[in-house]
């Protein structure tokens, strides 16, 4: 485990400080922190709509925030794991090839990074043809080409079945343990994505609580944003009006409820 | 009376030549570009540029240039319309396509209209002339046709992760709105060139039909590239021929050889 630093007084690879974004009138983040130290996994959750893939592209410098400041550190490398590709069934590409069009590739590294994450198997396949858990590590091989400090990850399970998803959540932190990449991921998943994560961040298009994982799912907030859905297993949540603002160090929410309800 | 014959057999093979020569030209151009234009789903966009060919015609009377080089002026303004109007999210991209296709088409033969000195054989601009390919526009076919292929040689390999993953291509460093801007006007270059061979409604499909044609056969971009080239010049030679043995107009029976070779390959058993 040495190379997972936990400690509190490293210096963050990467820092959003009051992000908000605003696109055609509509609200879609709204004064949101997040902090990335080396070598944490980080999990952004939330129902859908709540801006978790906005707030990735925010991160990854792909969308301008309205207002805010995301801070890369210096040499920051980052690794970008899309969650699917939308490629043309016309076009003839390899998984060897898809690797090879990467920037500053190296051809002696696709097999042992295949390896690595489980999808050698693949590498003169069409990369139409792979499944939702085999695309994902293909991707991932990809993105620790270029030995990233952190791996950016945009719903690493969707479209996966349980099983799969099991082993993709132990890829992950296998990947940081032997890595020692911070990881910053989105899901909307719950169950499974917390035995596998450092620090948990509600997103409702603000931050409504974070912490470890213990502390977030006990929190207030994080019921009466997930409890009906946690407990059905459906994509829909009630907000809860009525719910305790709680303003102690490990969960706060910000943004204001008439916002988060018109937007 | 043998002098007068042998200009006339020199004059007719002359004309062929060219014809011949230009429909190859064109046909080695669209290989790569049509691969690219079906790859990223762009037939629409292409279609849009070629429509807008007699604004450059009419452009070219009005400024008194090279009508090719007028159709290539208006068909890169309507590129780079197009490209920011992207940005927009008002209106779904195809709904815009067809405002500005509809739109360019219609506002050229209003202006040539207002032309009363110009006289134009609007058929020829519609489905092409292949048979009145003169040197200039061999020297243009060949000069900026070669140039398009060069710049799309030179961004090969950005344009093909760029056409996989946007994003993923930003992450990684590549400059892709640029990318993106030279791709759109490399288009555009060549819509200019290629309206002479099959004329503005065919353009699009000289770039498409040897293009899904050449995927049965290919299993890297560059493969179905190259057999895209070598469809779209024997659709060019099928077409012209038939056009001289059935005496039917040579752009449109070019797409047709086409489309006769895209339903052979499909009806080819699969290899694998």
């Amino acid at each position: 485990m040495l190379a997972i630093n936990k400690d509190n007084n490293s210096q963050p690879l990467l820092t959003l400080s009051n992000v908000n974004l605003q696109i055609s009138g509509r609200s879609l983040l709204e004064s949101v922190d997040l902090q990335l130290k080396p070598g944490e996994i980080v999990t952004v959750v939330g129902p859908n709509g709540a801006g978790k893939t906005t707030l990735l592209r925010v991160a990854l410098g792909l969308q301008k925030p309205t207002s805010g400041k995301v801070e890369k550190a210096k040499d920051v490398t980052i690794g970008y794991v899309p969650q699917k590709l939308h490629i043309d069934p016309t076009f003839p590409i390899t998984v060897r090839r898809f690797l090879a069009l990467a920037k500053g590739h190296d051809k002696t590294k696709f097999v042992p990074l295949l390896k690595n994450v489980g999808a050698e198997h693949v590498i003169d396949s069409p990369l139409q043809g792979l499944s939702g858990g085999e695309l994902q590590r293909v991707l991932m091989a990809r993105a620790l080409m270029r030995e990233p400090d952190i791996l950016v990850l945009d719903e690493p399970v969707q479209g996966v079945d349980v099983h799969g998803q099991v082993e993709l959540y132990d890829l992950i932190s296998r990947v940081r343990t032997e890595r020692g990449c911070a990881i910053l991921m989105v899901s909307h998943d719950l169950h499974l994505v917390m035995a596998s994560t450092d620090r948990v961040f509600c997103l409702n298009k603000h931050i409504c609580c974070s912490g470890t994982p213990e502390v977030v799912v006990n929190d207030p907030a994080y019921t009466a944003l997930f409890g009906p859905y946690a407990a059905r297993h459906l994509a829909f949540y009630v907000h809860d009006k009525e719910h305790q603002h709680d303003h102690e160090h490990h969960h706060e929410c910000c943004g204001n409820e008439e916002d988060s309800n018109n937007g | 009376m043998s002098v007068v014959g042998t200009r006339k057999i020199a004059t007719m093979d002359d004309f062929l030549l060219r014809a011949l020569l230009g429909g190859l030209g064109v046909a080695l151009v669209a290989g790569p570009f049509g691969s690219f234009v079906v790859w990223r789903r762009l037939a629409y966009f292409g279609d849009t540029l070629a429509h807008s060919a007699l604004l450059g015609v009419a452009l070219g009377f009005i400024l008194h240039i090279n009508l090719t080089l007028g159709i290539f002026i208006i068909c890169q303004i309507l590129a780079i319309l197009l490209f920011i109007s992207q940005y927009q999210r008002q209106l779904a991209s195809d709904t815009l396509l067809g405002i500005f296709s509809h739109g360019a088409l219609s506002l050229g033969l209003v202006a040539l209209a207002f032309m009363d000195n110009v006289r134009i054989d609007l058929v020829s601009y519609l489905f092409g002339d292949i048979l009145a390919i003169g040197y200039d526009d061999l020297y243009w076919i060949y000069g900026a046709g070669g140039v398009a292929l060069l710049g799309l040689v030179w961004i090969w390999k950005p344009l093909l992760s760029i056409t996989i993953h946007e994003d993923l291509a930003r992450v990684e460093g590549l400059p892709v709105d640029r990318i993106n801007w030279l791709f759109l006007g490399l288009i555009a270059l060549i819509v200019a060139i290629m309206m002479k061979v099959v004329g503005m409604l065919l353009v699009t499909a000289l770039l498409i039909i040897p293009a899904a044609t050449a995927r049965r056969f290919a299993n890297t971009p560059e493969s179905m590239a190259l057999i895209a080239m070598v469809i779209g010049a024997l659709s060019v030679g099928l077409g012209l021929w038939g056009s001289f043995e059935y005496d039917t107009p040579s752009g449109p029976t070019i797409v047709v050889a086409g489309c006769i070779l895209f339903i052979g390959s499909i009806l080819l058993p699969r290899r694998h």
